[in-house]
């Protein structure tokens, strides 16, 4: 029992949020990146083509942004149009402390 | 020595003709007067060189003289247009509003003050060609109230609705003085919000004119909204079209009073339904709305990072804010030089009253 545990035991793993930035011309490629190499290049593409497509809809709506941000409860995304392309800030929140107790007399 | 304005008149009646361009030739800035029975001749005419202003009849044969506007409206939108007409009906009004016209006068009105209609023709002319949109549609009274005053106008409101009419003097942006069914200054102002429909025209300021009115357009706009759920009786029922209004009013004051330019409001359950206040690009921007409230969940999905607190663009004309509430997500826009900071909790106090 302990021995087919030890090799088919699942691996508990907790996703990290990305940090750092990256900037990507209008075609969505990549060009220069400060995020961690480890962290999944999927989820990194779908950032960058939600960002683009935001910027483009909203120019569609009459809008043209020249920055834009969505904050989360824990990350937060900052975007920078760059002639079609963007710089993509991504900044995790630190978890806020937990209120201090107040001092007792 | 600038040129001379150039106005043609378009009547099928030949002595009215006559009259109009004796009347409209003893105008200070001596403009050149060129007059014309039928609307074919009145276009090839326009073709042929350019006016500055037409003052059009409307009953004439063949072509009559709202199809004129309408070629006008398309072929020469940079034309000043008066209508002058003996229909004394609203319908004939609001139609001719409609296709842009910059003012509309009844013959029988001009017979009794003259002078008036000289002073309107020659402010026509006076203004500036080249910049300003015309041809205002579907705008609510409040809404026109809060361009002149934002664009720091001066300017007279003349407002018509049936045989009621009322007057609203701005100066540098600011009322200053309102005129409605025997009232003045707050009183008749907030009897002429309480009306739900009508036509309004511009006409000269009168920086002369007393000042009554000292509270600022917004801050009527809130006792207005008050003063109409205080007068509200509940155990009434209220027709639809008093709710609509006074809900129009209502929203259009809490816009007003967190400075907000505009408010779109979109359902996540209802797809087709669009709220929006302040803009005419509802459709456009609630679509926008809702994507980024898609591509939030699913960005919040797929990187696990917590739940959308609020979204946040800029560009040159605005700042936007994205704030999703229960079922509902609000897009609020604010002018350019706004406290970044304070957006987010100016949003919540608006939605918070939103459907208060």
């Amino acid at each position: 029992m302990g021995f087919l545990t030890k090799f088919f035991r699942g691996h508990a793993a907790v996703q990290q949020l990305p940090a750092g930035s990256l900037t990507v011309n209008r075609d969505g490629k990549v060009v220069t990146s400060t995020i961690p190499s480890g962290y999944p290049q999927g989820l990194l593409r779908d950032i960058v083509r939600d960002v683009l497509l935001l910027f483009r809809q909203a120019r569609d709506a009459q809008m043209p942004l020249a920055e834009f941000s969505i904050h989360f409860a824990s990350l937060r995304i900052t975007a920078r149009e760059m002639r079609g392309g963007a710089v993509i800030f991504l900044s995790p929140h630190a978890v806020p402390a937990a209120p201090s107790q107040p001092d007792r007399l | 020595m600038e040129p001379r304005h150039k106005i043609l008149i378009l009547d099928d009646e030949t002595a009215w003709l006559e009259v109009n361009r004796e009347t409209l030739l003893q105008l200070p800035s001596k403009p050149e007067v060129r007059t014309v029975n039928s609307g074919a001749r009145a276009v090839a005419l326009m073709d042929a060189e350019p006016f500055r202003l037409l003052v059009c009849d409307l009953k004439m044969p063949k072509m009559d003289g709202l199809q004129v506007l309408a070629i006008v409206r398309r072929r020469f939108p940079e034309l000043r247009t008066v209508v002058l007409t003996a229909l004394e009906d609203e319908e004939f009004r609001s139609r001719a509003y409609a296709l842009g016209v910059d003012l509309f006068w009844l013959k029988t009105d001009i017979q009794q003050n003259p002078q008036m209609f000289q002073d309107c023709i020659e402010s026509l002319l006076g203004r500036d060609m080249e910049t300003g949109f015309r041809g205002i549609q579907s705008k609510s009274l409040m809404d026109i109230i809060q361009m002149e005053c934002l664009s720091r106008a001066s300017t007279v409101l003349r407002i018509t609705r049936g045989p009621l009419v009322a007057r609203l003097w701005i100066q540098d942006g600011e009322l200053i003085d309102a005129e409605a069914e025997g009232a003045r200054g707050e009183a008749a102002f907030q009897r002429i919000l309480a009306w739900k429909s009508g036509t309004f025209e511009n006409m000269p300021a009168e920086p002369a004119r007393e000042r009554t009115i000292f509270k600022p357009v917004n801050a009527l706009l809130l006792e207005s909204a008050q003063s109409m759920d205080e007068a509200a009786n509940p155990t009434d029922p209220q027709s639809a079209e008093e709710a609509v209004h006074r809900k129009t009013i209502w929203k259009l004051a809490v816009v007003a009073r967190e400075g907000a330019e505009f408010v779109v409001v979109t359902s996540a359950n209802r797809q087709n339904e669009v709220d929006s206040w302040g803009t005419q690009a509802g459709a456009q921007l609630a679509a926008w709305t809702r994507r980024v409230t898609e591509v939030a969940k699913r960005l919040s999905d797929r990187l696990e990072a917590g739940p959308l607190l609020y979204a946040l663009g800029n560009s040159v004309e605005r700042q936007v804010l994205l704030l999703p509430r229960d079922e509902k997500s609000y897009l609020v826009a604010w002018p350019p030089d706004a406290p970044v900071d304070e957006l987010f909790e100016k949003a919540k106090k608006l939605v918070a009253s939103w459907d208060s």
